[in-house]
């Protein structure tokens, strides 16, 4: 039996579906993304857009790309959104057990080299591109991750597809003596700057502001981008028999049950053991 | 070349097309046909420009849309204008839609070996002052109907036409029953094109509508989400 890793079973049959059966292999919901990190003084914020892409459609107009690592530690990803949540929750389940066996509060460095371990064995294959954020005993700390495990250690990132336009508005915003309004500020406008600019971004911004012993998480703390504009007054109305009825077959809803087997023995005998 | 998984990779080979994207529809009704497209022109994952107009107005009686590239729509545009000056000048009366609709057709038949990349969509009112709405392949296949969407949301649009204009899938209204009025027409396009912007990433920004009858074409325009 296999233990943990991935399931590689179906690899031969997938290579031959595609070279010999011509079947298209299927799209992978990416987060398209635009999503940024900064320093300030007293801590880290953490800013992401909310859209997740399936090609060219819209899979997920609100998402949360900012996952929690630990309470104060916290996760920005891009990439494939399959990769993202599952990496962020191993590295969360993994830190949780060893600051409990540790008996400290995990640091946000610990969680950069586990992510950073676990991506490069991966050899880029994970697609996940992350931006974390957090506040240990040892300070603030912010770092980027990319796919093949390489990270950096800097006061502002950004990253996804809207990483160019919110390093623009970052470039030109960020000073190291900043503030917490401040930075919430940059940041907002950095996520706002992907959001409009950047296809495979939009929907609200969501911000995540961590100092010591306190995060503030502000889920879609700006909507204006996301409001339908046009709705038309009469709503569609489909009467009943709208849908054609093809076949009906209605079951009696069961009364009794009826005990056929009774398999109280295994119990007792799993406790002699 | 293969790489170690075995995968083969093909060299990229340049190519002349590319396609900036965006939504267009029309619906006809008895005697009106409303035209809309939206004004977005992307590449790849960023917006060139939030107004590129890919509407033209040829007659009083008839109008197009195009969507695809740019570069092509513009020339198909600048191209049909002149024609349609040079046919009016000519006989001293307008083009009919239905002459328009078959000019349209030649001239993207003419292009057969290099098309022009543009999925067209022609409407207005034709001689009897019927609506009607022409549909086109990028090489001119032409087709009457009474409703058309075209685009990268058209995938989105067309089932929603499908099923409130042509009433597909209903059992809850007859078709000999149904009329469709012009503010139904309106707001049902502007509710499509609408819901195309929510979910695809190419059709936003503004919709440049056109309303065609009898009396002439009424223009107008509204704004769509601009992520």
């Amino acid at each position: 039996m296999q233990k943990g890793g991935f399931n590689f079973d179906l690899y031969q049959r997938n290579v031959e579906l595609i070279e010999k059966n011509n079947y298209k292999v299927p799209k992978t919901t990416k987060t398209g993304t635009t999503i940024v990190g900064v320093v300030f003084s007293d801590g880290v914020v953490l800013g992401a857009d909310t859209r997740a892409t399936s090609g060219p459609i819209v899979a997920d107009p609100n998402c949360e790309k900012i996952h929690r690592i630990s309470d104060y530690i916290w996760c920005a990803g891009a990439g494939t959104a399959a990769d993202t949540e599952n990496t962020t929750g191993m590295i969360s389940l993994q830190l949780e057990l060893l600051s409990l066996s540790t008996g400290r509060s995990p640091r946000v460095r610990t969680a950069l080299t586990l992510l950073k371990n676990f991506l490069f064995r991966y050899h880029g294959y994970i697609s996940a591109a992350l931006v974390l954020g957090g506040v240990d005993f040892t300070g603030p700390h912010l770092h980027m991750i990319h796919p093949h495990g390489s990270t950096s250690t800097l006061p502002y990132i950004s990253m996804g597809s809207g990483s160019l336009a919110a390093m623009a508005v970052l470039e030109t915003g960020y000073n190291s003596k900043m503030g917490e309004e401040d930075a919430k500020s940059l940041v907002h406008q950095a996520i706002l700057s992907g959001i409009l600019n950047d296809l495979g971004s939009g929907g609200n911004v969501d911000l995540c502001v961590i100092k010591h012993k306190s995060m503030e998480f502000f889920r879609n703390i700006d909507t204006t981008n996301s409001k339908r504009k046009f709705r038309k007054k009469l709503p569609y109305m489909f009467k009943s028999g709208s849908t054609k009825i093809l076949e009906k077959e209605i079951k009696e809803k069961m009364e009794k049950m009826e005990i056929v087997n009774e398999k109280e023995n295994e119990i007792e005998e799993l406790e002699e053991l | 070349m293969e790489t170690y998984l075995g995968e083969k990779q093909q060299a990229r080979q340049w190519s002349p097309y590319i396609n900036n994207g965006g939504s267009c529809l029309a619906v006809a009704g008895d005697d009106f046909a409303v035209i809309a497209s939206d004004t977005r022109m992307s590449l790849g994952y960023s917006i060139k420009t939030r107004y590129s107009t890919k509407y033209l107005k040829i007659t009083e009686k008839c109008s197009i849309v195009s969507s695809g590239m740019q570069a092509d729509i513009f020339t198909l545009h600048k191209v049909l204008k002149s024609r349609a000056q040079i046919y009016e000048q000519k006989h001293g009366k307008p083009m009919s839609t239905d002459a328009v609709a078959k000019l349209v057709s030649r001239l993207l038949y003419y292009r057969r070996f290099f098309p022009y990349y543009t999925f067209n969509i022609v409407a207005g009112v034709d001689e009897d002052g019927v609506g009607c709405v022409f549909s086109y392949d990028a090489i001119g296949t032409l087709e009457r109907v009474k409703y058309s969407a075209s685009g990268s949301g058209s995938s989105l649009i067309e089932p929603v036409l499908d099923n409130q204009v042509a009433l597909k899938n209903r059992n809850d209204i007859k078709k000999e029953e149904f009329k469709l009025t012009k503010e139904y027409a309106i707001d049902l396009v502007k509710d499509a094109i609408t819901s195309a912007g929510e979910r695809d990433i190419y059709t936003g920004d503004f919709v440049e509508i056109s309303v065609i009858d009898l009396n002439g074409t009424h223009e107008d325009k509204f704004e769509l989400r601009f992520d």
